[in-house]
């Protein structure tokens, strides 16, 4: 072992074998996993069945249209502040609205944190060799690829990519007069359906791995929250997607069929040149499936970042997280809530006040265990050892920005305050903040963090601080402003606020535009600093972190195909044994045992 | 992992969550995964026939009466729900081919395992070309179509075609899927180690178990249907 941890391996060594005298750790339940080995460099690299190809691979992906969904933005951004470019009209604009949508929160995020990071860390974290179906896991991949290609295609058919906001409310998404009413909507469900299909196989993969294929004394109570977020998420993910699979699956069947699911009674011409007259159909059903799915989705995406920034700021903090089982369950209630929370996406939609007394009560109710999960990640810095590393920044960075967006999910959550501020910038300025930047930053401070196990070399931290400040407080200055003008009654969805009498708002949004183009550019540093790093960065070292969980502890840095080598790791303890009292170091990695450490008094294992 | 000494009742599953490695102790993979997916799947079928409630109870025009729809002419005798009956006692029969199957899998008795899944597809195969019959009789000879009916709501015939056909979407992937079992068993490839076309891996007999659990899902959905269906 060349650059060493400093950890004592010849004590470890000896643990492998005589795990059963000091602690007990039970036998191995099954064999050590077959794995399949590649021959080819095509079957290494691009048919690759490793998890950790397949997550790089996931990151990549969904990396690249994420770069789509950016560019849009910062094309409706401009439309906003400068009418007079006439960069979009107003079709074009509903359709970057609706791919920025839907590429951001679904095509992004979901893919990006549970096929991304499910797929590198679940297996390293739990001590596996692989996902238990990696053939399977591949599949999960090219179709989601299947899936990003029938969307982008979208711009390339007849009338483009559907324009009816991410929600795809009908009977507006399949009226003439819609842009993108016929192919461009099909092509978007299409491709919707094969996300769904594509994630399944991967999900199913995710969560046996965790439920079935730990390693020995790995208890789910010794889980990183990482995977206990990523875990929580895809299960969620596993029992809403089928909402809007459903959901789609009828919507497609209106449009290209002429069913009238959604459609009350209406006369259209517009159904692939057919002329259909429906009626009786209820476009509120399509409101309750897509939502069903769409409340549930905010979490897959945000339980992941609660994973994820637990692990940074106790690593980085070098304390032991704070209330570690709350925290679990505090996943566990908010991912059980947030399937009936629903309709309070639905206030406006019209129903009876005790529908909307309901579904305020419930969705209040989930602040409780966020409540709980935001003090705890407070006390775990108090009167920690924090190391400002560039992941730690990012992490405080998303303790802040979404305490923001949850305060302002208070507003949105009660009925009467809802009715008055749905529809304007308030709400684009409450979910970007929640479910747009906050992720975004967990995110980066993740990649920051696990970069050197994925390519043995550091990121560069000087590029990295810019790119934190101006990310940060650039994504600020964007939103902040946006909830003044949401009081002001500025609405959302309109491609030029014409000369309203809110002058002041004209002004903001030259400026919210600038500062948006400053910060699209500046993730060029980003791609440079993760490009240039990769092949010329500081080498790491091994576990450079000084981390307690199991991914840093693999033979090899990074590691390599089947994790580690010949004998997998027995687990003693938690992921968060920092600054024991007595212990020689101020970590204690999971694979060690009690008899190793000299004279700790308060390990936990 | 012996599963006799484990606790039992709720001790046991509090032990069971609580231990490391495996939360189904003695579960294979490929089992837990089948459980998972169709807890998945039962999600994507509830919405389905939610959304048929919903659907139902919004119409603008009353809802067409199953028994005259469904209605079957036998020598001049007009009998309700007769090939539905047939088909639901087709599939539900299939259920217990398919448990016969797993059974002599277990016994590594390949040939009778083999023909109780070659059974199975067949009663499967046999569903699947009544419900073609079905449909084409509802098209063809009485103008259900998705988008419109002569007997009452025009969602009747949306929601029919969307769900039978989903549900024999299933009916179909599973009868190919019981072929390619049958074949395996029938050569002996759970005995011999061959590994498998795409995933290079080994497998064994509890392959037909978790076939099983696939089976019997589909033919547990089908009650349902069948009731929401053709009995309300
Ligand atoms: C710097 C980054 C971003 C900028 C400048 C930006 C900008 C915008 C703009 C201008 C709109 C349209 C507002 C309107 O006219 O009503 C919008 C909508 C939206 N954005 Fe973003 N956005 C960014 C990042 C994200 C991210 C990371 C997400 C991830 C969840 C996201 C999710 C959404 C959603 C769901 C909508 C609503 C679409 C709709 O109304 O149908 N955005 N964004
Ligand atoms: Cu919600």
């Amino acid at each position: 072992m060349p650059e060493g941890d400093g950890y004592d391996y010849k004590i470890e060594a000896k643990a492998y074998t005589a795990s059963s005298s000091g602690a007990s750790v039970s036998p191995a339940e099954s064999p050590d996993q077959e794995l399949y080995h590649s021959k080819s460099w095509w079957t290494t690299y691009v048919f690759s069945q490793d998890a950790k190809y397949i997550g790089i691979q996931y990151f990549c992906a969904a990396t690249a249209i994420a770069v789509l969904g950016l560019v849009l933005s910062v094309l409706m951004r401009v439309q906003l502040a400068y009418p007079g470019l006439n960069v979009l009209d107003p079709s074009t604009y509903y359709q970057a609205i609706t791919m920025h949508g839907m590429i951001m929160v679904i095509f992004f995020l979901t893919a990006l944190f549970l096929g991304g990071f499910g797929n590198f860390l679940i297996p390293l974290m739990c001590g596996a060799r692989d996902m238990v179906f990696p053939y399977v896991n591949m599949m999960s991949f090219w179709i989601f690829l299947l899936s990003l290609l029938v969307l982008v295609a979208s711009y390339l058919v007849p009338g483009g990519p559907t324009g009816a906001g991410w929600t795809l409310y009908p009977p507006q998404v399949i009226t003439a007069g819609t842009p993108g009413n016929l192919w461009g909507l099909v092509l978007m469900l299409v491709s919707i359906v094969l996300f769904v299909v594509g994630f399944t196989m991967g999900g199913l993969n995710y969560v046996i791995t965790v439920l079935q294929a730990r390693t020995r004394g790995m208890t789910l109570m010794r889980m990183p929250l990482s995977v206990w977020g990523i875990f929580v998420a895809t299960i969620i993910a596993l029992l809403a997607f089928p909402a809007l699979l459903v959901g789609g699956l009828m919507l497609l069947l209106d449009t290209v069929l002429g069913t009238s699911f959604y459609m009350p009674a209406i006369i259209a011409t517009s159904n692939f040149g057919n002329e259909v007259s429906t009626e009786g159909g209820s476009p509120l059903l399509f409101q309750h499936l897509f939502w069903f799915f769409g409340h549930p989705e905010v979490y897959i995406v945000a339980l992941p970042a609660f994973g994820i920034v637990s692990d940074l700021i106790s690593v980085h903090a070098r304390r032991n997280i704070f209330g570690y089982r709350m925290m679990v369950w505090a996943i566990i209630a908010i991912a059980a809530l947030s399937f009936i929370v629903w309709a309070h996406h639905m206030y406006i939609a019209g129903f009876t006040p005790w529908f909307g007394f309901f579904f305020a009560s419930t969705t209040l109710m989930i602040a409780i265990p966020t409540g709980i999960k935001m003090y705890n990640w407070l006390l775990t810095l108090w009167r920690g050892n924090i190391r400002f590393t560039v992941p730690m920044l990012f992490a405080l960075a998303f303790f802040i920005t979404f305490l923001n967006g949850g305060l302002t999910g208070m507003f949105m959550g009660n009925v009467g305050t809802d009715i008055a501020l749905s529809d304007t910038y308030f709400v684009v300025a409450h979910f970007h903040f929640t479910i747009g930047i906050a992720p975004v930053l967990v995110v980066f401070g993740a990649v920051y963090h696990w970069f050197p196990l994925a390519t043995g070399r550091m990121l560069d931290e000087g590029l990295g601080k810019i790119h934190f400040w101006i990310t940060f407080v650039g994504a600020y200055m964007i939103y902040f402003p946006m909830h003044y003008q949401g009081l002001q009654g500025v609405p959302r969805r309109y491609f030029e606020m014409y000369n309203s009498s809110q002058a002041s708002s004209s002004g903001l949004n030259e400026f919210i535009t600038i500062v948006t183009i400053v910060v699209a550019l500046s993730q060029l540093i980003f791609f440079y600093n993760i490009i240039n790093s990769a092949r010329a960065g500081k080498k790491a070292k091994k576990n450079p972190w000084d981390a307690n969980s199991l991914e840093w502890q693999t033979p090899e840095m990074p590691p390599k195909h089947g994790n580690w080598g010949r004998t997998l790791p027995v687990v003693y303890r938690w992921p968060y044994d920092f600054n024991v009292p007595g212990a020689s170091k101020d970590y204690i990695p999971q694979n060690v045992s009690p008899s190793q450490v000299r004279g700790a008094k308060a390990e936990r294992t | 992992m012996n599963r006799s000494t484990l606790p039992k009742g709720w001790d046991g599953f509090a032990h069971d969550w609580a231990a490391d490695q495996k939360v189904f102790k003695g579960m294979s993979w490929g089992k837990a995964m089948m459980w998972i997916f169709l807890l998945s799947d039962t999600f994507i079928f509830s919405c389905l026939l939610i959304s048929l409630l919903t659907g139902r109870a919004s119409t603008a025009v009353s809802w067409p009466d199953a028994s005259v729809v469904f209605g079957l002419e036998v020598f001049g005798v007009s009998v309700p729900l007769l090939l539905i009956a047939i088909m639901t006692f087709v599939l539900i029969s299939s259920s217990g081919t398919m448990a016969i199957a797993v059974k002599y899998g277990y016994e590594k008795n390949r040939k009778l395992c083999t023909i109780f899944l070659l059974l199975t597809a067949l009663c499967g195969a046999a569903f699947v070309s009544m419900q073609a019959f079905e449909w084409t009789k509802l098209i063809v000879h009485e103008g259900v179509s998705p988008w419109g009916n002569p007997f009452g709501a025009e969602q009747f015939g949306a929601f029919f075609f969307m769900i039978t056909g989903f549900h024999g979407t299933h009916v179909t992937i599973g009868v190919i899927f019981l072929l390619i079992m049958a074949r395996k068993v029938w050569r002996g490839d759970f005995d011999s180690g061959r590994r498998g076309y795409f995933t290079t891996m080994k497998s064994d007999y509890l392959a037909i178990e978790i076939m099983g659990l696939y089976w019997h899902f589909v033919d547990l959905v089908w009650v349902f249907i069948f009731a929401f269906f053709y009995l309300w």
